[in-house]
């Protein structure tokens, strides 16, 4: 209900007064009211001091930062590169500090210990991952508070955090967990403010910024690693629940509830979605250049680079003509990319397993340029080998025979079974013996991403299937390395039972330009002679995007075993650790150890959750309330939050078939140490019936909490690696046999 | 969760309230969701009233609340206050039922003119509903079993089940990855059928000549043709209407997919006839819920835990089901447990009737299953290699039985050492070298899958050389802990290894043997541990499962498991694994044990128990099951092929002069049913939309929708619950996985049809014709989904001539999409 006009409204109606209002400042004193939460500026003062505190020690590569530096170099030096563990986001948040450090990249990152140079700027680059494990601190103190919780349990979740060991040692270094931890839980605080300022005046101003942060920190957690989908989804869910609720409540108009929807979606999903896009279009802006990882892209992507493919192909003629001259790389590139290529040697007469072969040229495919892979388009109508003027572009569904080079002899499939892939045809290029054997050198063009029948064959773009006219087989790359006979290339069949599309039949041509030279022998100097001339870079930024995420979730990084590696089940009691770094001399150390003490207690509060909460459900079924309804919404809210966040975040990993290490359970251990003075605080106000009981398990919360302080001081050494310390006490630090600990043997 | 659970208690709290006696019609109850909806602070003081005047078992909870003095007054008043909600939740089932009935009267004055139905007619549409029911059995068997004996050869999987049968009927004992229930029922169908085991199912495409294979394709075909009539009873119990279960009978015969997969020897038919029987029992179960503990109540909960023992049997796949029905389970007994009616010994009878009905007796079956199946399965065969050493001791034939060895290992043993890893096999080694470029070039150590002389080793002390069987030496056992050095038998060298890279795990270190006539270097020595034993016990043959460390690098020896090349007769690979993780892989185990100055034992206490055999056979499942991964550049069904039908898969046949048979689904039936999940979706969030908004719905259309609601929410759990875990799966996927899933969408689009042509009628009732528009709908569904067969049972029946690419072919025209090849 509008209230009276207010006074400004009023103003508005004249010029005038408006005026007179607007120099209100003269007649008033301007007033700021400014309210500070000590709590707050202590705790994140703190938070600052443990993640800052020596930032630049130790000057040397510490674990994973041999891999994330690499890509931080990348960055410096705007070389593209494919990096399957992650969205580009964290990579570009790490390069950021480079880039303010002012990092020119030349530093090999190689391997883990070694010294960095004076041109690395190790505080800058450490610097943000730091800032958001030191904002973690006061961001689990709201959170908590948001939650409905008192004052003294907010205090207590964030001292928790900022006395974590663990959480310590991993935003000290360039690694990315703390920074997804600092996103999961803005996520989590802004859409508790969110909620929270719904019940009061929705549609603010206040109501819309925390609305929209909490998209936009989901998916910059998105963004960092993959992982951070899960609490994506359960802030969606959450959000679900809470829009079901909205639109059961029948004191707003269905066309208020409609508004509600549709600002939940546009923020909490469309959004995403496009700040998700962002990452990627800048990722893509800032490498522009080619690097070692483009042979792993489509040809097209790789000649909207500079510098590499682009190099080679520019200037090109688009459309392949009768007498192109052309390299054919297969799409699919599993187990390596390569070329179609041939050579003088021919298949062995007698396989070592008794089979016989047609005793022709052989015909492979050549992980590297070559000029064995050069081959010239040829109408089977004609003889000459060069491009007609005006050029006869080849269409889809054009029947051609494919000329080798270099031996001008013809692409040939026949019912010969291949020499490793006997259930398909051999391929050879063809050799005349006179034994009743005829050519079968005929090849019907399919072009796949054809957009009509009537297409034409380009360069780079399509992407095309040969089928042999005789036999209806398909020029398919097996993928299987031929021995010693073959030169470990890769075999190449002709599949017979063709059973649908598969990128492995799937040929484009790279490198292409018409053929002038009548000749052989001229022809063979033109073949080696490198090719010129301008492609444009005309892919759209969707189509790069689209390549681009695809390659990175499908790219296979060998499952190789670590030292370190563990599951999911040695992380709940902490029975593993990594050992980061240790000092070239002395037996400092930097380990990712947690605090047992908080571990512990945070895995017992949430089982205590867990069964408390299926007792409060039963009871209530039976209709006998334990808990005042506000306050039993409160416990499920801070339930649905914190528990539900560590087993969305620990839970997946049993399923996951990569390498795991103990710092994949650190997001998950946040949500489970913010649950943990929730539990207790609860256990305090509801379940300890009498005055006695309540200041007897204060008394034991705070042994327990000074414990939790203790552990923490005596594993302070290998947190900040700052001090060596004697076998001795390296020793009785090694408090479970599965913990790792270095101890030097002098 | 979060408030609905409150809300929800609210619900509950409602239906507490004696003042509602179940029979009443739906009319005044939806006059009462008119007046006050869920969320609303204010109730209208009738109501208030009502609350207050509440039955007795709200107020003994009440003071059990003001007993425990933590309910401050307001809060009391609140809860008085949701009392008030309406009801919900264990109601609403009854609204349903309530419904169901409503439309099954319905659907019986549509039959019969006058509203009174006088007891002829009632006998006559009981007579007519036995009639349609026999009619569509008929159908279905006439499909199924239409052309059953052709081709007269092995078609696809018949090569693996049909085998396994003859296994069964011959006793040998075999490895598959699927537990044994099906394959011992076609076991059980040919040797009924006068199968004598006899022909050995080598590859597909060999001719069945004399052998009699009629049985088992009948069996398989029979309770394929069962599929129709359960899901037609289900969906009738589910929707209580005709022309639903009607129109799912006539998807489900028609459709080519179900046919081809029915007509072979497979365990899918039998896998699906477990599940949709399961299914029919518990939805039967749920519509006998008001009669708890009756006769029909115990007979369909207890049938439910048969089938669910069946379908688990079956395959693995099973567990799907399994947990459908757990999920229904949980939410029954969480209606009853808020039923304030029902005291707490009822409840707990309740519950120990579904654990016994639901747990026990499925277990039960279970494991009689394997414990007939081992008990038939008494001779060594093929399978004995998947094994551990102690169980091929039960098999007669295999060496282990009823061998006697030395228990206790002593140095001087003769031994073979098996790696407990699945299909890693014995340690071995020969006289070849490692090749020029792969570490030292000292001879090849591997491992290998068949017994053979060089898998012997001698045990030997570290650092003496003597001979420990010199009968003047005393018998010194091998203790846990003690340093070894193991020499192999035929070539007189020592394992042994060193830090040069191993040939294929770059990671780890090479192992060889090395060393002349038994004498090598430090780098030979080996600290034998047994896992979870103290230091100083004795090694026990079989039993102990045994680390050997090695002592200079501190390596563990294990086996990658990869395959060698040409040089390493494609053996697997012996790596020494610097990292201690503990993996089967760098356990192994000695089998054979020679000692002349020792006394053998029998291995019959060796054996291994009961419990012992179904671990290990279920371990060696599971492990064979995530082995079956797919390989690269291999063309593989992925999970998002199957509903749109993009790809069948040849069960017989290539090129256009065979006998082809391609399964593959009805393409109109699949792409029907691929709609209809969209279509129910959509209506579906129409309605529930509707409810939570409060909107007055008119009976007719509430009943409806709380069929579609209801029933429709189960079936639609049920394809998911089939459906979205092979997502998840990491093993090799066929498009027939689909099946069981694609009965669960088939009966939901029967239901969904009835149920939108039914509303659509509804919306016309002013115009004449509005009945007309349900029969013609339905009349043209079923006449559409036949016109589709007809056009497609050649896929089913088997096809000669040219490819459909041809325009003489049969099936010319009808390759609708490219991805087809038949």
């Amino acid at each position: 209900r509008p209230p009276h006009p207010t006074p400004l409204e009023e103003a508005s109606s004249s010029p005038g007064l408006l005026f007179c209002k607007m120099l209100g400042f003269l007649q008033h004193p301007v007033m700021v009211t400014a309210e500070v939460n000590l709590n707050m500026v202590a705790l994140t003062a703190m938070g600052l001091l443990s993640r800052l505190w020596q930032l630049a020690y130790p000057r040397a590569v510490v674990f994973d930062e041999v891999y994330y530096g690499q890509y931080i170099s990348f960055y410096m030096k705007r070389i593209f590169f494919l990096d399957g563990s992650g969205p580009p986001f964290g990579h570009m948040l790490l390069a950021l500090g480079g880039y303010l450090g002012g990092f020119d990249g030349n530093f090999l990152w190689n391997r883990i210990g070694a010294e960095y140079s004076s041109n690395v700027p190790v505080w800058s680059l450490r610097l943000l991952p730091a800032l958001s494990g030191a904002l973690s601190v006061p961001m689990a103190y709201e959170i908590v508070r948001e939650l409905g919780f008192s004052h003294c349990a907010a205090t207590g979740a964030a001292l928790l955090v900022l006395i974590e060991n663990a959480l310590i040692t991993q935003s000290r270094l360039m690694l990315l967990e703390s920074v997804l931890i600092f996103f999961n839980l803005l996520a989590v605080l802004s859409y508790l403010k969110f909620s929270n300022s719904q019940k009061h005046r929705p549609f603010s101003p206040r109501w819309w910024f925390w609305l929209v942060l909490t998209g936009v920190a989901c998916s910059c957690a998105v963004g960092i690693k993959y992982v951070g989908v899960f609490t994506y989804l359960l802030v969606l869910g959450v959000a679900a629940v809470h829009a079901w609720h909205v639109i059961g409540d029948q004191t707003l108009s269905n066309v208020r509830v409609l508004c509600h929807l549709l600002a939940r979606a546009a923020a909490l999903v469309v959004l995403p979605i496009l700040v998700y896009l962002l990452f990627f279009y800048i990722h893509l802006l800032l490498l522009y250049r080619s690097g070692p990882h483009d042979q792993i892209m489509s040809s097209a992507f790789q000649a909207s680079l500079e510098g590499g493919l682009a190099r080679v192909t520019q200037g090109q003629p688009l459309e392949v003509a009768f007498g192109s001259q052309v390299t054919l790389k297969n799409v699919f590139g599993q187990p390596v990319p390569c070329w179609l290529h041939s050579h003088q040697s021919t298949y062995p007469m007698i396989y070592e397993n008794g089979r016989g072969s047609s005793h022709q040229q052989q015909v492979t495919c050549y992980p590297f340029k070559d000029v064995n892979n050069w081959w010239i388009v040829k109408d089977p109508g004609r003889h000459q080998l060069v491009v007609n003027n005006p050029p006869r572009p080849v269409r889809h569904g054009d029947v051609v025979q494919l000329v080798h080079g270099m031996t001008t002899r013809l692409l040939n499939t026949h019912d010969v079974a291949a020499p490793l892939s006997p259930h398909a045809q051999e391929v050879s290029c063809y050799v005349d013996y006179n034994i009743s054997m005829p050519p079968q050198n005929l090849w019907r063009l399919d072009i796949v991403n054809r957009e009509s029948d009537t297409d034409v064959w380009k360069t780079i773009l399509s992407e095309v299937r040969f089928v042999h006219v005789n036999t209806s087989a398909i020029l398919k790359l097996s993928g299987v390395p031929l021995p010693d006979w073959g030169f470990r290339q890769l075999e190449v069949v002709g599949e017979k039972l063709f059973r649908g599309y598969h990128e492995s039949t799937v040929w484009n041509v790279e490198e292409h330009r018409y053929g002038r030279s009548q000749e052989q022998k001229e022809r063979e100097l033109e073949l080696h002679s490198p090719t010129q001339v301008d492609i444009s870079r005309n892919l759209s930024f969707m189509a790069r995007f689209s390549e681009l995420q695809w390659r990175m979730l499908t790219v296979r990084s060998d499952d190789s075993e670590h030292k370190y590696s563990s599951t999911p089940l040695d992380w709940v009691m902490l029975d593993t650790n990594i050992a980061y770094w240790l000092h070239p001399r002395t037996s400092a150390q930097i380990h990712l150890l947690g605090n047992v003490v908080i571990w512990a207690s945070a895995s017992l509060a949430t089982l205590a959750y867990a069964l408390l909460f299926v007792w409060y459900l039963l009871r209530r079924r039976r209709r006998v309330c334990d808990l005042p309804e506000d306050c039993w919404l409160r416990w499920v809210l801070a339930g649905a939050l914190c528990a539900g966040g560590w087993a969305v975040n620990y839970l997946p990993f049993f399923l996951m078939e990569k390498t795991l290490f103990l710092y994949h359970y650190l997001p998950a251990l946040t949500f489970q140490i913010l649950l943990l003075p929730v539990v207790l605080e609860h256990v305090s106000d509801h379940l300890c019936r009498s005055q006695l009981q309540r200041s007897l398990f204060t008394a034991l919360v705070v042994a327990w909490f000074t414990s939790a302080c203790h552990v923490s001081n005596m594993l302070r050494p290998l947190t900040y690696g700052d001090r060596p310390l004697s076998p001795n006490e390296l020793k009785a630090l090694r408090w479970k046999d599965s913990w790792d600990i270095l101890i030097r043997r002098y | 969760m979060l408030c609905a659970t409150s809300r929800l208690l609210a619900a509950r709290a409602a239906s507490a309230l004696p003042a509602h006696p179940r029979g009443r019609g739906p009319v005044p109850r939806s006059r009462r969701r008119e007046l006050h909806f869920p969320g609303h602070p204010e109730l209208p003081p009738g109501d208030l009233l009502a609350g207050r005047f509440a039955g007795p078992s709200v107020s003994t909870g009440r003071r059990a609340i003001l007993r425990r003095g933590r309910m401050p007054p307001a809060a009391g008043g609140g809860l008085a206050g949701s009392e008030l909600r309406p009801r919900r939740g264990r109601c609403g089932s009854q609204a349903a039922r309530a419904a169901g009935r409503d439309v099954a009267t319905e659907t019986a004055t549509a039959r019969s003119p006058k509203r009174p139905a006088p007891p002829s007619s009632r006998r006559f549409e009981a007579a007519g509903r036995w009639a349609l029911l026999a009619l569509v059995t008929l159908t279905s068997f006439a499909t199924r079993f239409h052309r059953l004996d052709q081709p007269p050869h092995i078609c696809w999987d018949e090569t693996h089940f049909g085998k396994m049968g003859s296994y069964y009927i011959n006793r040998t004992f075999f490895f598959d990855v699927h537990p044994p229930l099906g394959k011992m029922l076609i076991g059980l169908a040919g040797y009924l059928s006068g199968y004598d085991g006899t022909f050995l199912f080598q590859k597909p495409g060999d001719n069945y000549e004399h052998h009699s294979y009629m049985g088992m394709r009948g069996f398989c075909a029979f309770l394929g043709s069962m599929l129709i009539p359960l899901a037609y009873l289900t969906v009738l119990e589910l929707s209580r209407s005709l022309p639903a279960a009607l129109l799912t009978a006539a998807l489900l015969t028609f459709d080519t997919g179900c046919l081809t997969l029915s007509q072979y020897i497979l365990l899918d038919p039998i896998l699906m006839f477990f599940i949709m029987a399961a299914m029919l029992s518990m939805v039967k179960y749920n519509s006998c819920a008001n009669r708890p503990f009756s006769a029909p109540w115990w007979f369909w909960l207890s049938l439910t835990g048969v089938n669910l023992a069946g379908a688990l049997g079956v395959k693995f796949v099973g567990l799907f089901i399994i947990l459908q029905v757990g999920w229904n389970t949980l939410s029954d007994l969480w209606h009853l447990f808020g039923d304030l009616s029902l005291s707490m010994v009822t409840l707990g009878k309740h519950l120990t009737a579904r654990i016994l009905c639901l747990i026990v007796l499925p277990l039960a079956l279970y494991i009689a299953t394997y414990a007939v199946h081992f008990m038939v399965l008494n001779k060594s065969g093929p399978g004995d290699g998947f094994f551990s050493s102690a169980f091929q001791a039960r098999l007669s034939g295999n060496n282990l039985h009823n061998a006697s060895i030395p228990e206790h290992l002593a140095y001087g043993s003769v031994i073979t050492v098996k790696n407990l890893r699945m299909a890693i096999g014995y340690l071995h080694s020969h006289r070849h070298f490692y090749p020029e470029g792969v570490g030292a070039r000292q001879q090849q150590v591997t491992t290998y899958l068949h017994k053979d002389y060089n898998n012997l080793w001698i045990i030997k002390k570290h650092n003496s050389n003597s001979d420990p069987l010199d009968p003047s030496h005393p018998v010194e056992f091998v203790r846990h802990g003690d340093i070894i050095r193991l020499e192999h038998k035929e070539t007189s060298r020592n394992l042994h290894s060193h830090y040069h890279e191993a040939p294929l795990t770059r990671k780890h270190y090479q192992v060889t043997g090395y060393g002349i006539n038994g004498s090598g270097d430090s780098n030979d020595f080996w600290r034998i541990e047994v896992i979870n034993r103290k230091f100083g016990n004795r090694i026990k043959v079989l039993r102990s499962r045994i680390r050997l460390i090695h002592l200079v690098t501190g390596c563990v020896l294990g086996s990658s498991g990869k395959v060698l090349p040409k040089w390493g007769w494609e053996q697997l690979e012996v790596t020494c694994t610097p990292y201690l993780k503990e993996t089967l892989s760098s356990i192994w185990n000695v089998e054979d044990h020679i000692n002349p100055k020792l006394p053998n034992i029998s291995l019959e206490v060796l054996q291994p128990s009961f419990p012992e055999i179904m671990l290990e056979s279920h371990l060696v499942m599971i492990r064979g099951n995530n082995g079956l991964k797919p390989k690269d550049n291999e063309f593989t069904s992925k999970p998002w092929h199957w509903p749109i039908n993009f790809q069948g898969l040849r069960f017989s046949g290539v090129n256009d002069t065979d006998f082809r048979v391609y399964l593959l689904g009805n393409p109109v039936i699949w792409w029907l049913n691929l709609l209809s999940i969209a279509l129910y979706v959509l209506s579906a969030s129409i309605f529930a939309v509707a409810v939570q908004r409060g909107v007055h719905l008119p009976v007719k259309v509430e009943g409806l929708s709380q069929v579609l609601l209801r029933g429709g929410g189960q079936l639609l759990f049920g394809w998911m619950m089939h459906y979205f875990p092979f997502f998840l799966m990491g093993r090799v996927l066929y498009f027939h996985h689909y099946f069981p899933a694609m009965l669960f969408s088939s009966m939901l689009t029967g239901l969904l049809w009835d149920t939108l042509l039914r509303l659509c009628a509804w919306s016309l009732a002013s115009y004449p014709l509005a009945r007309c528009v349900h029969v013609l709908g339905i009349l043209t569904l079923l006449l559409g989904t036949a016109y589709s067969f007809y056009l497609f049972h050649p896929l089913a029946y088997g096809m000669v001539g040219p490819l459909a690419q041809d325009p003489r072919s049969p099936m010319a025209g009808l390759r609708w999409l490219e991805s087809w090849d038949f």
